[in-house]
């Protein structure tokens, strides 16, 4: 073919082949062009500071480059003024919505007069928002432990390495004079407060989210003060997994049971018990024990798979 | 209550528990508890949809002892079980196809939590189909994000990572812009249920007060979920998204995650907030623009882009852009369109992403269009998938997307003429485009090395090397890609099934649309 058309390199059909079959140079349009480096025999400060300074605007300035410059500033500009826009249109909105504290606001309505008026008798928890997040919309609740979950389990697949990092007691304190004693005190104050905060969930403000960060923060402080040899001791991964499946599991069955009774308006074996003890409110107290497990687990093995990649 | 109607229920829940529980299985053991969840998953969604097609019913069931404005509550109907069903069938196909790569490209101690975050995606996607609950669909649109991230990462490349972190970043944006708006509208209404939150809604509108919030809730809500959707200018994350991830996550990310999210706010503009009852919201005509303007340009980038895979995933832009131009039409048909096209572009998508995976696995794992030359004598099965999936995103008859785009354009007629006619002139480009760049694909892998490009017989020994590696390859083809082959041949004959058997799908759409609200 090419003997009847010497130019056949530059025929259209050849173009438009080539188009069709991606046949292209791959450095072409492609590679970051850098100015090669100025021969600087002065090797003074200021020689060094304007290297360091320019560099980074050196590389854009080239006319291949000229674009992505353009584009970067555009980029910039636009989000500015996009997020004064949206910023200026949310106030604007906010000084529409109803006074803050109004007692004729919209959300006043039967829905919060319900949980305030029969909520203790309803679900027998003297904690309202307890018996909210917990009793009416239980779902809600379950799906946020699920998002703690999913998240540990996304930090643990970014950062779990199969290979911890072995000198890691490099950044352990070793017999710091400070820290070691203090913790001595602190670690089972912190724990026993976070237990309390827990237990009485129903009762007192508070509950499974508040208390399970503090127990968390516990255990942290342990770990920090006394390093993984002692901490891992109990609180090794195995462990970990464990308990946290087996409060999610509970509170999977317990809630399940009492959606399908409710649902299918069945009796349910269920009862509140006197309000203000503290085995009473039904569920609650067990599933705020549920919720405070997942979260100390979940920050404990966050800090631990920030730290090492594994425990 | 029939024990059928408690199917959806079990649905969530068997989901969540199997997610739960495969935190202490090995992968082996998590791959078999996800493949069982999802199959029942199927089962029961279709017993469901079966009796509610039979029954022609919209019920509500309660999650707890309290009624609607007081406890959570999941509405079901058979618009919702019939999405639920094609999600859940598309899930197994999707990780069917994926899994010699999910075997490749995750560390075998992750194993586990790569199915987890696939069961709570899972659960996610039922649960935003089902919910009748405004904050249930944030706390589940918030586990929706984090498992696509932790899916886009999963394998342990640099790209990915980058492009998990653009994929958080513009989610994100889009989690607060929706939940800014959700508090907005608790503000004025005082209601986190749809129904009685519509009633609020309508007495709010009647009296004609909070006129400004009403319209500023309708903008947070639909651009909150536009950006996470992939609608036109918030599309930039899509193609690296979908581009580096492993296949079964690409595949499950652009039919199945991004869909859920259009579902939620088809069912917000049905429930809550139906756009011509707020005074001076143009807010269709604003998605019907953008949707527009990304059918056009999706395709144009698709066709700039030499890597195969970044090039499906730019077609992706082009179709989320049908769907939302399907909504911004403003009429029930405009919708059922779109619902239609939610269904038969997962199937598409999910069947171009497996079988571009087996052409590039033939190919040396080279992704570019020059690279793939001649794949279709090397992996045919792929390539029959990949020419059914082409052929069905251009719209040939016969073939799913071709019924989307009669269903797109009929619906455009009933809309006012501007839009029609600007609908019609789009439809007509996007489909030229689109045969731009899969017939050219298609004609690539079809072509013989050394036929095309007579540049390439000049690297002979290069060439050599890599056909004997493909003989050889060839049987192992066959063994190592069983799921990949059925699931290929399944969801190409899921395609054509859905193009010549569509009458049914529509009806139950129109059926179930006219009792969703």
């Amino acid at each position: 073919m090419s003997k009847r058309n010497p130019d056949y390199e530059n025929s259209k059909w050849q173009h438009f082949a080539k188009w069709c079959t991606g046949d292209y140079d791959p450095l072409e349009g492609k590679m970051e062009i850098k100015k090669p480096a100025k021969s600087n025999n002065g090797n003074s400060f200021a020689v060094l500071m304007r290297k360091m300074w320019f560099d980074k605007v050196d590389q854009y300035e080239l006319g291949q480059n000229k674009n992505l410059s353009l584009f970067n500033k555009a980029y910039i500009g636009i989000s500015i003024i996009l997020g004064i826009f949206l910023t200026i249109l949310l106030l604007v909105t906010v000084s529409y919505l109803p006074e803050f504290g109004n007692a004729n606001a919209p959300e006043n309505n039967e829905v919060a007069k319900r949980y305030i008026e029969k909520g203790l008798e309803e679900t027998g928890a003297e904690n309202i928002v307890a018996g909210m997040i917990l009793d009416y919309r239980a779902f809600d609740t379950f799906g946020e432990s699920c998002v703690l979950f999913v998240a540990a389990c996304c930090v643990l697949m970014l950062l779990k390495s199969d290979k911890p990092e072995v000198s890691d007691t490099y950044y352990e304190p070793g017999r710091s004079a400070i820290l070691r004693p203090a913790a001595r005190i602190l670690v089972p104050t912190i724990i026993i407060f976070g237990i309390y905060v827990v237990l009485n969930g129903h009762i007192s403000p508070g509950g499974g989210f508040s208390g399970g960060a503090i127990i968390g923060s516990g255990f942290i402080l342990y770990l920090t003060a006394f390093g993984f040899e002692r901490a891992g001791s109990f609180l090794s991964e195995r462990f970990i997994k464990i308990i946290t499946v087996l409060a999610l599991t509970f509170y999977c069955f317990a809630k399940s049971y009492s959606f399908y009774t409710g649902a299918n308006h069945l009796e349910s074996v269920i009862t509140t018990g006197t309000p203000g003890a503290i085995l009473s409110a039904g569920l609650i107290v067990y599933l705020n024990i549920c919720v405070g497990i997942v979260v100390a687990c979940t920050m404990y093995s966050f800090y631990v798979a920030f730290r090492r990649g594994s425990f | 209550m029939t024990f059928v109607q408690n199917f959806p229920f079990f649905c969530i829940i068997i989901s969540m528990f199997s997610a739960i529980i495969s935190f202490i299985l090995n992968g082996k053991w998590a791959k078999i508890v996800h493949y069982t969840m999802v199959a029942a998953v199927f089962v029961m969604s279709v017993g469901c949809l079966l009796y509610t097609h039979e029954a022609n019913i919209s019920y509500t069931y309660m999650m707890g002892h309290y009624p609607a404005p007081w406890g959570n509550e999941i509405r079901i109907g058979e618009l919702e079980c019939l999405m639920a069903a094609s999600f859940s069938l598309i899930m197994i196909l999707s990780v069917m196809g994926g899994s010699y790569h999910i075997k490749l490209d995750i560390e075998k101690s992750k194993m586990n939590l790569f199915f987890i975050q696939l069961d709570l995606m899972m659960a996610a996607l039922l649960a935003l189909i089902y919910t009748n609950d405004l904050f249930t669909a944030y706390v589940f649109i918030e586990i929706c994000t984090i498992a696509a991230c932790g899916l886009i990462m999963a394998r342990k490349i640099g790209r990915v990572y980058v492009s998990a972190i653009k994929y958080m970043v513009m989610s994100l944006v889009g989690s607060g812009l929706f939940l800014i708006g959700l508090s907005l509208l608790y503000a004025i209404t005082g209601q986190l249920l749809m129904s009685p939150a519509k009633e609020a809604m309508q007495r709010i509108l009647a009296e004609g007060i909070y006129a400004i919030p009403s319209a500023v809730i309708m903008v947070l809500l639909t651009v909150g979920l536009g950006i996470k959707s992939g609608l036109y200018p918030f599309h930039t994350w899509i193609p690296d998204a979908y581009g580096y991830s492993t296949t079964a996550a690409s595949a499950i990310l652009s039919s199945l995650v991004s869909k859920g999210y259009i579902f939620l706010l088809i069912k917000l503009i049905v429930r809550v907030l139906p756009y011509n009852s707020v005074p001076g919201g143009q807010m269709e005509n604003v998605l019907f623009f953008f949707g527009v303007i990304g059918m056009i340009i999706g395709s144009v980038d698709a066709i700039q882009e030499r890597n195969i895979r970044r090039m499906i995933s730019y077609s992706s832009v082009a179709q989320i852009g049908y769907i939302y131009m399907g909504i911004g039409l403003g009429t029930d048909a405009g919708i059922i369109a779109a619902l239609f096209h939610v269904i038969s572009h997962g199937l598409m998508k999910a069947l171009l992403f497996i079988s571009a995976t087996g052409l590039i696995d033939s190919s040396d794992g080279r992704l570019d269009r020059k690279g793939i030359t001649g794949a279709g004598f090397r992996n045919k099965i792929a390539a029959v998938g990949f020419t059914v999936g082409s052929l069905s995103m251009i719209g040939m008859p016969l073939f799913t997307g071709f019924v989307s785009k009669f269903m797109f354009a009929s619906a455009a007629t009933q809309a006012p003429v501007y839009k029609m006619i600007i609908a019609w002139t789009a439809l007509a480009i996007s489909t030229v485009l689109n045969a731009v760049y899969f017939m050219r694909t298609v004609i690539v892998i079809y072509t013989r090395k050394n036929e095309a490009t007579p540049v390439v017989s000049d690297d002979s020994p290069a060439k050599s090397s890599s056909e004997e590696a493909s003989s050889e390859d060839k049987d192992n083809f066959r063994n190592r890609y069983i799921f990949e082959n059925a699931a290929t041949i399944g969801l190409a004959a899921l395609n054509i099934a859905l193009g010549t058997l569509s009458p049914f799908v529509i009806n139950i759409l129109t059926g179930g649309l006219a009792i969703f609200g």
